[in-house]
């Protein structure tokens, strides 16, 4: 990995975005049994209208784990310390997200330099799916 | 307030699979070579939900949280802290979940949201907490009707 090292990431750089493919509910279901949370309002129709809604809708954590994916890819998967997602407004098959992230800042401490980020993952309506915080370790 | 109903989960241990791993990365649109392609490769920085599989409840992962039926309830947020790099495929994790605060809102629709936060602990073989996880779950008192409605 060439991961960006701290001297690189001004606080305010964005990375560059990535937008992913529409949803199906084909990705909640291996990301349901992938990851053990069998909801069925994620890929049951009648269950999810039953709730309220009018069709299943995205696993929250699917996105939260794409997000990971997003910024490992970046900054390595054994760089990373922190990661924070809130969700807001659902998700639904058929929605393309955007994930962006901007640098917070960089930190030194303990010897090892760390990297802050904010990141959002919008829907092509322009609306917040969710928001999310990362911290990673970089070289200086 | 709720807490009555909350309790620590007891404690179980959860085996850091090199095959799961896998798994989790695909299912989370990766094509990482570090998740992929090497022998002891580190867990994917939200792996730690399927700590599911190895706990003697059905389907979810937030053990004492207290929520009782799925159509009320929704994921608000998420948090995975590791300390150091997060856990490699080998690892035989010992995992203690215990409630955090629990508050209430109201909505915006007028409905009351109960909030129920849980910490979750992984500990490596020689005890040492390799990564917290911590949930927001929101039980809500009516069906949520749409896009926005958290």
């Amino acid at each position: 990995m060439s991961a960006p090292r701290a001297a690189e990431l001004a606080e305010g750089t964005e990375l560059e975005p990535f937008t992913d493919k529409p949803l199906t509910v084909t990705d909640f279901v291996r990301y349901q049994g992938a990851s053990g949370d069998m909801n069925p309002a994620h890929h049951d129709t009648e269950f999810a209208q039953r709730a309220g809604f009018p069709t299943p809708f995205a696993v929250g954590m699917l996105q939260a784990g794409v997000l990971a994916t997003y910024l490992t890819d970046q900054f390595g998967a054994s760089a990373i310390r922190r990661i924070k997602v809130q969700w807001k407004e659902q998700a639904w098959p058929g929605d393309v997200l955007t994930y962006r992230a901007t640098v917070v800042g960089t930190r030194h401490e303990d010897g090892q330099h760390y990297v802050d980020l904010e990141a959002t993952v919008t829907r092509q309506t322009g609306g917040v799916h969710l928001i999310g915080w990362a911290t990673f370790v970089v070289e200086p | 307030m709720s807490t009555t109903e909350q309790k620590a989960g007891a404690p179980f241990r959860m085996v850091v699979e090199m095959g799961k791993i896998r798994e989790f990365a695909r299912a989370t649109k990766s094509g990482n070579p570090e998740y992929l392609e090497v022998e002891n490769p580190v867990a994917p920085a939200t792996f730690l939900v399927t700590s599911a599989f190895w706990q003697n409840t059905r389907g979810g992962n937030q053990a004492g949280s207290g929520f009782t039926s799925y159509e009320r309830v929704l994921h608000g947020a998420q948090e995975f802290i590791f300390h150091g790099e997060p856990p490699r495929a080998g690892t035989a994790l010992t995992v203690q979940a215990r409630p955090g605060p629990s508050y209430e809102k109201t909505g915006r629709r007028g409905g009351v949201m109960k909030f129920h936060e849980t910490v979750t602990e992984y500990r490596d073989e020689t005890g040492r907490l390799v990564a917290e996880a911590h949930g927001t779950i929101i039980e809500t008192s009516q069906a949520p009707t749409g896009g926005t409605d958290k």
